[in-house]
């Protein structure tokens, strides 16, 4: 294990981190606003990687595809708000959980019908391929790192918007006193449309940055959505700033703990037992560590207050 | 000189920046029915809270016959014989009432890991609820979803589920709020029968209910304690006039 | 003494008592018709079918436990019956296919597993629970998959059913329909039993008012740790059964899509009957096999369903049954009374 290794891998997980906490942003805030916990969103990051890929192929120039796509991702949420999220706002988590499990069936197997099966893929703008020479032979691909620079500075722009405007204050009072706000003459309705829409413009964000280095595919987002929710429940639902946290956590663990474990536990097992139980256990690690957090912290790292 | 039943000394409580309940050193006597008045936003729900375990307190110690509690959890503190009620009546709507008092029954008689015999069979639980349900008058009851009740017989049901437990505190947090005269009237009547029995702490607004029950009184102002001692000498404490009774003395 | 009658906290209390007795046993005698349904049809598919049915309702019998009468929802109920298959597939990996050591070690791994991941679970509440309970099923998921001596992301397929006391009786397809009922009707009883008793009362309780309970004197977490463990064991046994009857077991088995289509069951047949939850597994599966007849995205077709389901029909199957019932009980006069219970 060299170092120009670990500074890969930890590029890596920060990359990771920063996707995970595009898409949990989203989750937190809708749940934190609107105690609705939304197991749709991996299929709104899923969309958004389809809606650059079509619009690429349409128009053939990455940036115009990209915000097309980013809008597209906008129109659709804000559809799915009005037809059936706006019905379930009142009702029990439960009937949050099934519904938008319906979704999920309903949108993972409605794209294999409109785009098929097969794995599709986006090309990374010229400009913006490549590698970029972070040491004497150590090359990391441009992207990646355009990937991390987006994520920081959409986390900076949510940090401004949550902490220093009105839209962010009337956030962070309905996240812990929707009724009062409501009451207090706010448009409550229209207050959960903005941050459902930007919860799917973020979501669907990640999904666009993401297209270039996954296939796109079927069934993308599931295993992020449980990543995201990974990050929200150690992070505490309902705060942007415990999603940043835990999702680089996250994202280094994950990744550095996939790297890494099976030389770690070969210093303590043995080569061939390394071999069998480390994969098994780096796919645990962040579990265990979600655990170790509720465990002591059961409602996350930085609960708000008021849940 | 006896031991007191219930001993808070120096029980602190924070809520972030704001200390809610400050330094409160009480004694609570056998026998004794304790009021706590004051000012709304006093802290007297949150003390009430610390005494049953439900908040944990930040500094301070809270005995009780003698034996430190302070981190001990809630239902170790009922099993002690520390019963409550809430500013909120909190039953169990969904069941009826016989099955209400039989649970706080249940709780005292035995395990509850029994897990092949049908519970509402048994006699025994069954036939110790009803009792208490006479008590408080609500035996005709027995059979109604506890959720159908009216205030005040609601108000009733908390009190057998209380009373059932065979405390040895009773901790009572607003139990005249909302309610009309008639129901006022008899919960006044119910508790001065259940007076001499067991400890009460009592909060509560109303300021006759208060006078008429109380053996001694406590005001808390601001989480402190301002005045303690027998009914007619804090109502007639001009700081304790001046705080929080001011005109209402009639 | 008032008349008592057991005032429980299911959203169907169903208004004509003895439809409650009556259902299931219909509901059991009806499957133990099956074989000879299937017999006279000549379709040996028609046995597998409601095999497969019956497993899967066991699983969903001890979701209900948790979701319909404890308020615990539990969206990995899956893992416990991925645990239990592959105890089944491992333990026949190395040669080890006797059924009376394979089902108390699937049914204990199980309840290991659940007494592990309840243990820091049933510390949280509401979505926090929720959430947790999914991540340790895709934790359970995501180490089936990586283990490579058993077949990892594959799967790992089983030489032959387990043997009974040392005799293939498993392979017989009779035989193994009847144990699976026999097994399903035993879960279903146990679960009644269980909701009856003392035990049931306070599990029960806990859903309704938490904070009460804790204040009478009971140690709610003690309880609720022990339902999940009990639940976690019985989906345990549906994986013995499920590695049996397919003679395969996979990640698959414990991944979240299939927990949260146990969830489904339990609610489309209507929360908190228990035979409720056979129902709904019954009408889940039926309706997969008729609508992927149809077409492979069946679930395109589905998934919108769901959502007016939750949208417009409370209390699933049963609730609708009992809307019936109800209709039919008020055209009727019929004599005074519950029956004497029990």
């Amino acid at each position: 294990m060299n170092a120009a290794l670990l500074i890969v891998q930890v590029l890596n997980g920060l990359q990771l981190g920063v996707l995970l906490f595009l898409i949990a942003a989203g989750l937190t805030l809708v749940f934190g606003v609107m105690n609705f916990i939304n197991l749709a969103h991996g299929v709104q990051y899923m969309l958004g990687a389809y809606l650059a890929v079509t619009f690429y192929d349409l128009t053939g120039h990455f940036l115009l595809a990209a915000a097309l796509a980013l809008v597209a991702a906008l129109v659709f949420g804000l559809l799915l708000e009005l037809l059936v999220f706006r019905h379930l706002y009142y009702r029990d988590h439960l009937d949050h959980v099934i519904a938008t499990f319906g979704i999920i069936l309903f949108l993972n197997h409605g794209v294999k019908v409109v785009w098929g099966s097969a794995p599709l893929n986006l090309p990374i703008p010229e400009a913006l391929s490549g590698s970029v020479q972070l040491a004497d032979g150590l090359l990391y691909p441009l992207w990646r790192l355009v990937i991390i620079a987006a994520g920081l500075a959409t986390a900076a722009l949510l940090y401004i918007l949550i902490g220093h405007t009105r839209l962010g204050m009337l956030i962070r009072a309905g996240a812990s006193h929707a009724a009062i706000v409501s009451v207090l003459g706010v448009n409550i309705q229209r207050l959960f449309t903005i941050v459902f829409g930007l919860g799917a413009m973020l979501a669907g964000f990640a999904g666009i940055m993401i297209a270039p280095i996954l296939s796109v595919e079927p069934g993308m987002g599931d295993t992020v959505l449980i990543l995201a929710f990974v990050v929200i429940v150690v992070g505490g639902i309902g705060s942007i700033r415990g999603a940043f946290v835990a999702a680089l956590v996250i994202g280094l663990v994950d990744t550095l703990g996939r790297s890494f474990s099976v030389d770690v536990l070969r210093l303590m097992v043995g080569p061939s037992a390394a071999r069998t139980i480390g994969p098994a256990i780096a796919s645990m690690l962040i579990y265990l560590l979600m655990a170790f957090v509720l465990y002591f912290r059961p409602t996350g790292l930085f609960p708000v207050r008021g849940r | 000189m006896t031991e007191p039943v219930l001993r808070l000394e120096k029980l602190c409580k924070r809520f972030g920046g704001l200390l809610v309940t400050d330094e409160v050193t009480l004694d609570i006597m056998p026998g004794e029915l304790h009021a706590i008045i004051g000012p709304n936003g006093a802290g007297k729900t949150t003390l009430i809270n610390q005494i049953s375990g439900l908040l944990a307190s930040d500094g301070g110690r809270i005995s009780f016959a003698g034996r430190d509690i302070t981190k001990l959890p809630v239902h170790l503190r009922a099993a002690l014989g520390i019963a409550r009620s809430f500013q909120i009546t909190s039953i169990l709507s969904g069941f009826s009432v016989l099955d209400n008092v039989a649970l706080a029954v249940q709780a005292r008689c035995g395990t509850s890991f029994r897990f092949r015999r049908g519970v509402a069979q048994e006699r025994a639980l069954n036939d110790n609820a009803l009792a208490v349900l006479d008590e408080v008058g609500l035996s005709g009851s027995a059979a109604v979803r506890a959720g159908a009740l009216a205030h005040g017989e609601r108000r009733a049901l908390e009190f057998a589920m209380a009373l059932a437990m065979q405390p040895k505190l009773l901790l009572l947090d607003e139990p005249m709020a909302g309610t009309g005269r008639e129901e006022a009237a008899r919960l006044l009547q119910l508790l001065h029968r259940l007076k001499g029995r067991f400890p009460v702490v009592l909060i509560e607004h109303d300021m006759t209910a208060v006078f008429a029950l109380a053996d001694r009184v406590s005001v808390l102002i601001y989480g402190r304690v301002l005045a303690s001692g027998p009914p007619g000498e804090i109502r007639a404490d001009p700081r304790v006039i001046a705080a929080y009774l001011g005109d209402e003395v009639e | 003494m008032s008349r008592l009658h057991d005032a429980r906290d299911t959203p169907m209390r169903l208004a004509w008592p003895l439809a409650r007795e009556i259902f299931p046993v219909v509901l059991f005698a009806a499957l133990a018709l099956i074989p000879a349904l299937a017999g006279l049809l000549g379709q040996q598919y028609v046995l597998s079918l409601f095999g497969r049915v019956m497993i899967f309702a066991i699983a969903a019998v001890s979701l209900d436990l948790l979701v319909g009468f404890g308020g615990l929802i539990s969206f990995g109920h899956a893992a416990f019956i991925g645990v239990g298959a592959y105890a089944v597939g491992i333990l026949s990996s190395h040669g080890l296919r006797e059924a009376l050591l394979s089902l108390p070690i699937a049914i204990l791994a199980s309840a290991l597993f659940a007494l592990l991941t309840g243990f820091v679970c049933l510390r949280t509440k509401g979505v926090y629970f929720i959430m947790i309970t999914l991540a340790f099923g895709q934790m359970a998921y995501f180490t089936a998959s990586s283990l490579a001596p058993y077949g990892g992301d594959d799967g790992l397929t089983i030489a032959a059913r387990n043997t009974l006391a040392g005799f293939e009786l498993l392979r017989n397809q009779w035989f193994f329909y009847y144990l699976v009922l026999g097994s399903l009707l035993g879960t279903y009883l146990f679960c009644r039993g269980l909701v009856d008793s003392r035990f049931g009362r306070v599990f029960r309780g806990a859903k309704e008012n938490a904070v009460r309970m804790q204040t009478i004197g009971f140690d709610v977490y003690r309880f609720q740790l022990t339902g999940y463990v009990i639940a976690g064991g019985l989906a345990g046994l549906a994986g013995f059964l499920l590695a049996n009857a397919t003679e395969f077991v996979s990640p698959a088995y414990m991944s979240w899509q299939l927990s949260g289509e146990l969830v489904i069951m339990v609610l489309l047949g209507g929360l908190g009957s228990l035979h409720g939850a056979i129902v709904g597994a019954a009408a889940y599966l039926f309706l997969e096999e008729w609508l992927s007849g149809f077409t492979e995205n069946w679930k395109v077709i589905f998934g919108p369903m769901l959502v007016l389901v939750v949208l417009f029909a409370h209390g699933g199957l049963m609730g609708a049954w009992n809307a019936v019932v109800q209709k039919v009980a008020q055209l009727q006069p019929f004599a005074n009374g519950a029956p004497a219970r029990d």
